[in-house]
């Protein structure tokens, strides 16, 4: 079969990225672990190992780009290697949400938490879920997998509104909790926008294998 | 605008149908580009465009080739005026063992114009115009065969263009040179396209993607795909021109 070196060269590229996505799953899931068990030191790890995501974004990019001047790609694998990029940018931002719950994490530091934390840990075992079956979708040139995504991001939407009336109520009732109750609103925070970039990993998904380009909408219905 | 239609095209060679059913629209003052693999019927279709298959013996042709309008299969077409207005350039540098103003200057005279003064500005002009003045003209009387391949293949452009075509034809122009010619002709023909239509048939699909503002990909004598440059190559719509375009067809 023509194209093997290249078909190869695909392949490892996909296989940084699913590495890359493993990553940023498991940066999402324990930082909010560290914040639930009040972990300073296991936040700090999170903080730290950000820098390896940045380091595999950035290999990512350059070994596409190698790819691109070499095996001047053309149609899907030019919309593959595109998405490729686009998607390594993505988890990249998503990485940097996982830090910044980390820090929320040390400033808070031994602070009680304003409620119980609930919705915050539902909302990132849904975000990592959601961020898994997108990388899936592309892994898989799955479009109908792509195009149900988005769709529960309206849980996420939701989960987060929740949080913020709750704790937006707490703050009025007690001004004095206005730290404790903000760092939560902006862990929640963190988490609805990584849901957001994992809709734009779906988008790509379908680009790459139709072409087609969609945009699904926050403020309309879910294709 | 539409310089050339083609319409329902067939094209024999004896009995063997080279070219079914080929239609498209070329573009006035554009770059249409034709890949497609070997022996896929690129090459005949060029030559189509202006009879230059009618010097093979036993070809036929059925359908229509529309220059402005006009078929010029109507057997009442002057088929020597077709060739000035649509004017061709080979694979290989064919330049004639003359000097290179003759070179130049051959298809005005053939067309009457023989004031030498007339002859000298057509022949600057034609030099400028294929970017080759600068290299040559303080030896316009030197053979045109000791120019380097790159120069001689403008050189051939540079008489093409002397007639003042309509229609520049031009069949795989850059497979005998090297990468820097190759560049050399690929912005000179982004400059032409502002006087001349277009019609390139290349196998390099980079110089296709990069030079042209339309492609047709033949596959054994059928147009499969048609479109603007950049659609062909980022989203085809049809599976075989992906397959030929990603290499893993053809």
């Amino acid at each position: 079969m023509a194209r093997k070196a290249f078909d190869q060269e695909l392949q490892d590229l996909e296989e940084r990225l699913q590495e890359m996505g493993r990553m940023v799953e498991e940066a999402l899931v324990a930082s909010v672990q560290a914040l639930k068990h009040r972990d300073l030191e296991m936040a700090r790890q999170i903080i730290d190992a950000d820098h390896k995501v940045n380091d595999a974004r950035f290999e990512i990019e350059y070994e596409t780009l190698v790819v691109i001047a070499r095996q001047q790609p053309m149609a899907v694998d030019l919309r593959t290697l595109a998405s490729v990029l686009e998607i390594a940018t993505e988890l990249e931002r998503i990485g940097d949400y996982a830090k910044g719950i980390g820090k929320i994490t040390i400033r808070m530091g031994t602070e009680p938490f304003v409620k119980p934390l609930i919705d915050i840990p539902r909302m990132a075992e849904k975000a990592r879920n959601l961020l898994h079956r997108a990388l899936q979708a592309f892994f898989k040139r799955d479009v109908e997998l792509a195009r149900s995504i988005p769709r529960e991001d309206d849980e996420m939407d939701a989960l987060y509104n929740q949080i913020y009336r709750d704790l937006t109520a707490y703050i009025i009732a007690d001004p004095a909790l206005v730290n404790r109750a903000s760092y939560l609103i902006w862990v929640a925070h963190n988490l609805e926008r990584a849901a957001d970039r994992v809709v734009n990993i779906c988008e790509r998904v379908i680009f790459t294998v139709t072409g087609e380009v969609v945009e699904f909408d926050d403020d309309r219905d879910k294709i | 605008m539409e310089k050339v239609r083609v319409e329902h095209l067939d094209f024999y060679y004896g009995s063997h149908l080279a070219l079914s059913g080929i239609s498209i629209p070329i573009q006035g003052r554009q770059i249409t580009a034709l890949i497609g693999p070997s022996g896929c019927g690129k090459s005949t279709f060029l030559r189509c465009l202006n009879r230059m298959n009618d010097t093979i013996r036993g070809t036929r042709v059925s359908g229509k080739v529309l220059l402005d309008g006009q078929d010029i299969y109507d057997p009442k077409t002057d088929v020597i005026e077709l060739r000035k207005r649509v004017g061709m350039v080979f694979q290989r540098p064919n330049c004639f063992p003359q000097s290179i103003f003759n070179n130049v200057a051959f298809g005005p005279r053939v067309l009457g114009r023989g004031d030498r003064n007339e002859l000298a500005r057509v022949v600057e002009e034609s030099l400028r115009s294929a970017v080759l003045w600068d290299e040559v003209k303080d030896k316009l009387n030197q053979d045109a065969l000791s120019l380097s391949l790159g120069q001689q293949q403008r050189l051939c452009i540079a008489r093409t263009i002397a007639v003042k075509p309509e229609v520049v034809l031009m069949d795989e122009p850059c497979s005998a040179l090297d990468p820097i010619a190759t560049l050399q002709i690929e912005e000179l023909m982004r400059s032409l396209k502002t006087s001349y239509t277009i019609v390139i048939v290349t196998h390099n699909m980079q110089q296709a993607a990069r030079v042209s503002d339309f492609t047709g990909f033949f596959w054994m004598g059928e147009l499969v795909e048609f479109d603007v440059t950049k659609s062909i190559f980022t989203v085809p719509t049809q599976k075989l021109t992906e397959d030929y375009i990603t290499g893993r067809a053809g």
